[in-house]
């Protein structure tokens, strides 16, 4: 295999920047064209729904590299621009300011956009959040605002629930599982992030759908429950998941069932690749191709693929980790919490707002899990495919 | 090489103490960075650079000159 004249990434994120980082770290001298939607240079989201949203940060400590570093790299950075059709014969990008990009290899890389609800109005007041103008309009609007209803109560719609309660607001949870977060940690644990919103004073209303969003005058004013349940809000935010960025590859003939489709080595096609949010790889621990939505997930799979890129054949075989920072408290997840996995706290005590868990499934340690015990879930991730029988209780 | 890292971005996820163990250690009650060892020897630049990458905050970074 021959390495590329030029690498062309689609989305200017976390994922496309790091795969240009690690090319020029291993010496690759030929031309990286960067093409972003947003007008941004590239910027870090976990941030967004935390210190953005309730205004501890200033903006600008949000972007991934300083200007200096950045020039260092010697990146072609094409910005405000989409991408609008991939034709992988004729190995070029089309974008919507009329340019074709030809490529020696394509890194798709372009996340993902909030999905709607069903029959959703247009309504103003009902926001999304995924980019940093999402979060600045969320922002503004929050302030004036005083009863916010959040639905979904994933990491997303937890951490949102959060900030709006910290900067005062009414805030009401709406989601269908039976606790929040309850697909990221189990329902076992997602008790306890049930019992800390409302000890924060949030309305939680889980097991339960949004029916309709009601407005007057083009404005939302209220939320529709079953049995006729009506929640009055000045401002809705929609965190009921997202869907992957990937119209643009409509027709291109790449699988796009749910994200890039790609092979164990993270190639979707001959030459072209993906990484972050928007591609399904064939995960070791189970039998189903699948995607991660997480910060580390999208640096570690754009060091993979740039190794490709040059001439290796290395495989994604990640140990997933996740954060989620709610009030005061810090939630991380190392490995996998598969869907019939137990949790059970090995140490510390959830009355205390300080412990650590296991998952298992089988007989073997799938995950670690801390609530604000940064170190010791780390420590734990040695544990990680162990058998749990070797393991004792500590209290 | 010189390290420099910030604590006000960190996330405290040890991801760099995973990379490097013998530069970065974590603050036992909030998992926020410490910096071990500021100038580390050459043969550990590999693995800085790649906690530099790795890092879900972008809150490492080096200087060549120093
Ligand atoms: C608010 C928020 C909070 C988060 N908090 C956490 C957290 O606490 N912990 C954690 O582990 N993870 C968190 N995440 C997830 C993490 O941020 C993502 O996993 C990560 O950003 C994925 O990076 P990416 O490069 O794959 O995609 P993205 O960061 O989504 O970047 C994709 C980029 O591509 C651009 N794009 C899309 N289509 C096109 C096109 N056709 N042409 C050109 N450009 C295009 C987009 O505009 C975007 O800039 C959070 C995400 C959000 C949104
Ligand atoms: S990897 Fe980054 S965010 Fe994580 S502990 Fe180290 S410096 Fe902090």
């Amino acid at each position: 295999m021959s390495i590329p004249d030029d690498v062309l990434v689609a989305g200017a994120s976390v994922g496309g920047l790091t795969v240009a980082e690690a090319l020029r770290r291993k010496g690759y001298t030929g031309r990286i064209r960067i093409v972003g939607e947003e007008p941004h240079l590239p910027y870090d989201r976990p941030p967004l729904s935390k210190e953005v949203l309730t205004g501890t940060w200033p903006v600008d400590r949000i972007y991934l590299r300083g200007q200096d570093r950045l020039a260092e790299l010697g990146v072609d950075w094409v910005l405000g621009v989409r991408a609008e059709r991939l034709d992988p014969h004729a190995r070029t990008v089309k974008t919507d300011d009329g340019r074709v990009l030809p490529y020696g290899a394509l890194v798709i890389a372009t996340g993902l956009v909030p999905r709607r609800l069903p029959g959703q109005p247009n309504l103003a007041g009902v926001h999304t959040l995924r980019s940093l103008d999402d979060t600045l309009n969320l922002k503004r609007e929050l302030q004036d605002a005083h009863r916010v209803v959040v639905v979904g109560a994933g990491v997303l719609g937890c951490e949102i629930a959060a900030a709006a309660r910290t900067l005062g607001k009414a805030v009401t949870l709406v989601d269908p599982e039976s606790t929040p977060m309850a697909r990221q940690l189990g329902v076992e644990l997602g008790r306890h992030v049930a019992a800390m919103h409302e000890a924060h004073g949030v309305r939680l209303h889980t097991g339960t759908t949004v029916t309709r969003l009601l407005g007057t005058d083009g404005r939302i004013s209220a939320i529709a429950l079953p049995g006729n349940q009506i929640v009055e809000a000045d401002v809705v935010v929609l965190a009921a998941g997202s869907i992957p960025a990937t119209r643009w590859l409509d027709g291109s003939g790449l699988d796009l069932d749910d994200g890039v489709g790609c092979d164990a080595s993270l190639r979707a096609a001959p030459d072209v690749y993906a990484v972050g949010d928007v591609a399904r790889w064939p995960a070791p621990w189970t039998d189903t191709a699948l995607r991660l939505e997480t910060r580390t997930n999208a640096t570690e799979q754009a060091l993979v693929v740039a190794d490709n890129i040059l001439g290796a054949d290395r495989l994604y075989r990640p140990i997933p980790y996740f954060w989620s920072d709610q009030y005061d408290t810090k939630i991380q997840v190392h490995g996998v919490i598969t869907p019939h996995a137990r949790t059970r706290v090995v140490e510390g005590d959830p009355r205390e707002g300080r412990f650590l868990a296991l998952a298992e499934d089988g007989g073997v340690v799938t995950a670690a899990i801390g609530w604000n015990n940064p170190r010791g879930v780390r420590t734990a991730r040695r544990l990680l495919g162990h058998e749990t029988n070797l393991i004792t209780t500590t209290d | 090489m010189k390290v420099i890292v910030d604590q006000v971005k960190c996330v405290g996820g040890g991801q760099c103490v995973i990379a490097a163990e013998e530069v970065f250690e974590q603050r036992d009650e909030d998992g926020i960075v410490v910096l071990l060892d500021p100038t580390p020897p050459p043969e550990l630049h590999d693995a800085v650079r790649e906690a530099v990458m790795l890092c879900p905050a972008a809150a490492i970074w080096v200087e060549d000159r120093a």
